[in-house]
């Protein structure tokens, strides 16, 4: 019997932008306002598993053409990156910093180092969640 | 004055909680339970504001919408397990 579920497509078509934006938001307002990386990665892996509830396996994997191990790979590569960087500026290992700059549409704007090392968590945890939940998914 | 206000918001949400908690234990079906929990997230949105409200403080309006976003997508997960069986389907068959 072939299931009539246009309500639930288009309401996740609509959603998930919502859901993506809202990560978005909060993994960039995690210096100064409650969020961070971590809650960031976990929303968008959240936008991800609704479309896998919605349409299928096989529709994430077409948006994401990436394996996902490999993205976790590249979250933590960048993260011990930012950290091995600090020795360039003759700084100990994960010495951020920080300073103002003048953005062409943002205004004065601070800029952390500590962005680079959240990026590099935000990835991680996208790759890990999905990872788990689509392996457990596949087999049946 | 609004302190007593919301205090008393606060006191009538729980009691709305409890009793979307005795629909959980009682449900005789299921889908009772399911939208007994779904209940629960949306009154849980409520007492997050309300108490936000309380304490003046804006550092809680995040866990609105997220209480939110993770409510309707495990409503939709329970939902398609009673229905189908089955979570994540692999590959649609039509």
């Amino acid at each position: 019997m072939r299931t009539n579920d246009v309500i639930l497509k288009t309401v996740t078509q609509l959603v998930t932008f919502i859901i993506i934006i809202f990560s978005i938001y909060v993994f960039l307002s995690g210096h100064h306002h409650p969020g961070g990386g971590f809650i960031g990665g976990l929303m968008t892996a959240a936008a991800f598993v609704l479309i896998g509830l919605a349409f299928d396996i096989e529709t994430v994997k077409k948006i994401i053409p990436i394996d996902f191990k490999l993205i976790s790979a590249t979250g933590m590569l960048i993260a011990v990156l930012t950290g091995i960087g600090s020795f360039v500026f003759d700084a100990n290992f994960l010495s951020h910093t920080f300073d103002y700059f003048h953005l062409p549409l943002l205004g004065e704007t601070e800029l952390a180092t500590a962005v680079l090392f959240d990026i590099g968590v935000y990835l991680v945890v996208i790759g890990i969640t999905l990872t788990i939940i689509f392996t457990i998914g596949e087999d049946q | 004055m609004l302190s007593t206000v919301l205090m008393v918001c606060l006191i009538l949400l729980s009691l709305a909680l409890l009793g979307s908690i005795y629909r959980l234990i009682k449900g005789p079906s299921t889908a009772d339970r399911v939208i007994a929990l779904d209940t629960i997230g949306i009154t849980m949105i409520a007492l997050v504001a309300v108490l936000s409200m309380y304490l003046k403080t804006s550092a809680f309006l995040e866990v609105i919408l997220l209480i939110g976003i993770l409510t309707f997508i495990g409503t939709v997960a329970f939902a398609k397990f009673i229905e189908r069986g089955v979570v994540l389907d692999r590959k649609r068959d039509h």
